[in-house]
């Protein structure tokens, strides 16, 4: 009966849904946001440093696992000799204090590990968020409730103190950095499978749905022919969201010492002992707090461009003057300004 | 009035399905897990005797099932545990016995809480005031510069981790301007002042990361209250634009927020544990931190039901409050 309801609705429907016109589309409303520009380009970045971090580490002819004793005063508690914590032709952003490893090379290749454990984490999120989304729509009623308890239950969990204790069982031979992603992966898929089942039960009762249920299509093949690119677009935006909330995550687990370990670099491990050392090496704190902050920050600004380009609709909602009435609402007043 | 009280009756048993879920959940994924548990609990230097011993004083013999049905037991009405030389009672609700100390766990939690409720509480208190009043302001100074400035703070606010605005407040204030000392945890029951002066700085960390997100929600759904009917109805009564958002605008845009803050409780709790790491407060996070390190599965597992219980509760809460301010949630 819901389903009726929603086949008559569709006309208004909230979803763009994309083909080749709405990718271009896509693009051009991402492009004209400034912030979003820019961010986006902060990204690319730090995607590229990331990618070639041997590359960058090797121009400074330095690798991040190294100790350098003699870099470092032993006879004052590990700091690192010379002004500004060791900084020099040879080491660009100092050294570490008390193993005197090289800074640079650990940040850049921390940058690894954070935009690697996040965009992972990321896609195991969106790929059991998308099975488990899609099977409860389609499934029959009861594989439905099913699916949806274990969602709401997946949801109810919190993500910081779940994956800290799951971290507690899993042997230490296990590599961190997959390790980390993993249980990131697995615990916060939740509100991507509640999207994802939200919009193919409104996908689903659409007319080319029908149509091609009509030309007897399989389940299988409706479901990645005719849903699947209707369901790129809150998937992309809510996937956008969720990796600079997984960079934070894996910062603070490591943060915490049982993320990603030493020798591995990660910028949440870094900052572990930085507070000891602010004023002998100041920039052993600055540099992978500033990392984390410019990278989260790009990120959050990049997802919310997304999604303004993405649902145009909802941006200019919250831009409507105050006195000027209100197209499209929340609820009733769907589509009134279609 | 039906309508509502079986919306939460179905939400009360809903709440209670899930928590029991999480509790198998969490049992099996911990108890059945590849490491020997008896090996980590005894020690790298254990003989294969003692290791024997422990797992039979732990009755890692038993199927997983009679585990945790003991387990489920122990919560409900109490059991007894068997120390190797003495019976120890650990009456309900009992989440088991440290690997580590053998100090009964609930004890433990309980020990810990009034830090952890310390901190949550009165940081969320300062979230909730700074993030709607912020989130107030920039709508009501909307397309100025304050509000430019505003919607920038914020967002950096959002993207930086609790633990480095800790870490930076903790230097500034603390390390170089010497406004306060380094927190050290004192009882509100002990000295109530020194209880606020000390968990300033931690409430201030946690408290701004969570604010900027209130301010973000508030501004939104204070914009979109602003753009409605009743709203233009008041102005065009020549009600004063101060009344109008901090009093008529405010009101329907507040039921968002609360939903959220309830709902938000688990990242907060989240961030509490980064919090009480940084700050060397002890509560149940750093608690749980250390429990992680030694791997102390009861003392896991029990705090991470407890935390659950919260949030689940608090979710609850949080739909309930949706429906008071909305009955047509009910209906759905």
């Amino acid at each position: 009966m819901s389903e009726a309801l929603v086949a008559t609705q569709a006309p208004g429907t909230d979803t763009p849904v994309p083909g080749a016109s709405g990718a271009r589309s896509f693009w051009r409303r991402l492009r004209a946001q400034r912030a979003a520009l820019v961010a986006a380009v902060v990204v690319a970045l730090l995607v590229l440093v990331a990618l070639f971090a041997p590359l960058l580490t090797a121009l400074e002819g330095q690798d991040p696992t190294t100790y350098h004793p003699s870099l470092i005063d032993s006879a004052r508690g590990g700091v690192p000799v010379g002004s500004f914590g060791g900084m020099s032709a040879h080491h660009w952003l100092g050294v570490e204090p008390q193993t005197g490893r090289d800074l640079f090379a650990r940040l850049v290749y921390g940058a690894r590990v954070s935009l690697g454990v996040a965009l992972a984490a990321t896609v195991v999120q969106v790929v059991i968020g998308i099975t488990i989304g899609v099977a409860s729509a389609l499934g029959s009623r009861w594989v439905d409730q099913f699916l949806s308890r274990v969602t709401d239950i997946i949801v109810a969990m919190p993500l910081m103190i779940m994956s800290l204790a799951l971290l507690a069982i899993v042997p230490s031979s296990f590599p961190r950095p997959v390790l980390v992603t993993l249980v990131i992966g697995l615990i916060a898929w939740g509100n991507i499978a509640k999207i994802v089942r939200a919009q193919t039960l409104t996908l689903k009762g659409l007319d080319y749905v029908s149509a091609a249920r009509l030309s007897g299509w399989g389940t299988w093949r409706i479901a990645r022919r005719e849903l699947l690119p209707g369901l790129a677009a809150p998937v992309i935006t809510y996937a956008a969201l969720l990796v600079p909330i997984n960079i934070s995550v894996e910062a603070a687990l490591s943060f915490l010492g049982v993320g990603v370990k030493p020798p591995t670099p990660s910028w949440g491990q870094m900052l572990t002992a930085a507070d000891v050392w602010y004023q002998a090496a100041p920039q052993y704190l600055l540099f992978p707090a500033g990392a984390l902050f410019v990278t989260v920050l790009a990120l959050t600004v990049l997802g919310d461009g997304v999604r303004t380009a993405l649902d145009p609709r909802a941006a200019s909602r919250l831009r409507v003057g105050a006195g000027r009435r209100r197209g499209a609402g929340t609820g009733s007043g769907k589509g009134a300004d279609a | 009035m039906s309508g509502f009280g079986g919306f939460v009756l179905r939400r009360g048993v809903g709440a209670v399905i899930t928590l029991f879920a999480i509790s198998v959940i969490i049992y099996v994924v911990f108890y059945a897990t590849p490491g020997n548990v008896a090996q980590i609990t005894c020690g790298p230097r254990c003989s294969p005797e003692q290791v024997h011993q422990v797992a039979q004083q732990l009755r890692l013999d038993d199927p997983l099932y009679l585990r945790y049905w003991h387990f489920l037991e122990g919560i409900l009405v109490g059991r007894d545990y068997s120390t190797g030389t003495a019976v120890q009672h650990c009456s309900a609700p009992c989440l088991g016995l440290s690997y580590q100390s053998d100090q009964q766990v609930t004890e433990l939690i309980l020990a810990k809480l009034p830090v952890s409720l310390s901190l949550v509480l009165g940081a969320m208190v300062l979230w909730l005031v700074l993030g709607v009043g912020t989130g107030m302001l920039s709508a009501w100074r909307r397309g100025r510069l304050s509000e430019r400035v505003l919607t920038g703070i914020t967002l950096a606010g959002t993207a930086t981790p609790v633990f480095v605005i800790g870490l930076v407040l903790m230097i500034v204030v603390c390390g170089e301007l010497h406004l306060l000392p380094f927190p050290q945890y004192v009882a509100f029951t002990d000295d109530p002042e020194q209880w606020a002066w000390n968990l300033l700085l931690p409430w201030l960390s946690l408290a701004l990361i969570e604010a900027a997100t209130f301010a973000r929600l508030t501004r939104a759904s204070m914009l979109e209250t602003l753009a409605e009917d009743h709203i233009r109805t008041f102005r065009a009564y020549g009600v004063g634009e101060r009344s109008v958002i901090g009093r008529h605008a405010l009101r329907g845009a507040l039921a968002p927020v609360i939903a959220l803050n309830a709902n938000n409780f688990g990242s907060a709790v989240g961030g509490a544990v980064l919090t009480e790491t940084l700050f060397g407060l002890p509560g149940i996070g750093q608690e749980l931190v250390h429990a992680v390190a030694v791997v102390d599965l009861p003392v896991v597992v029990g705090m991470v039901l407890v935390i659950g219980f919260f949030v689940v509760i608090a979710n609850a809460v949080a739909d309930l409050l949706y429906a008071v301010a909305d009955r047509r949630v009910v209906l759905a």
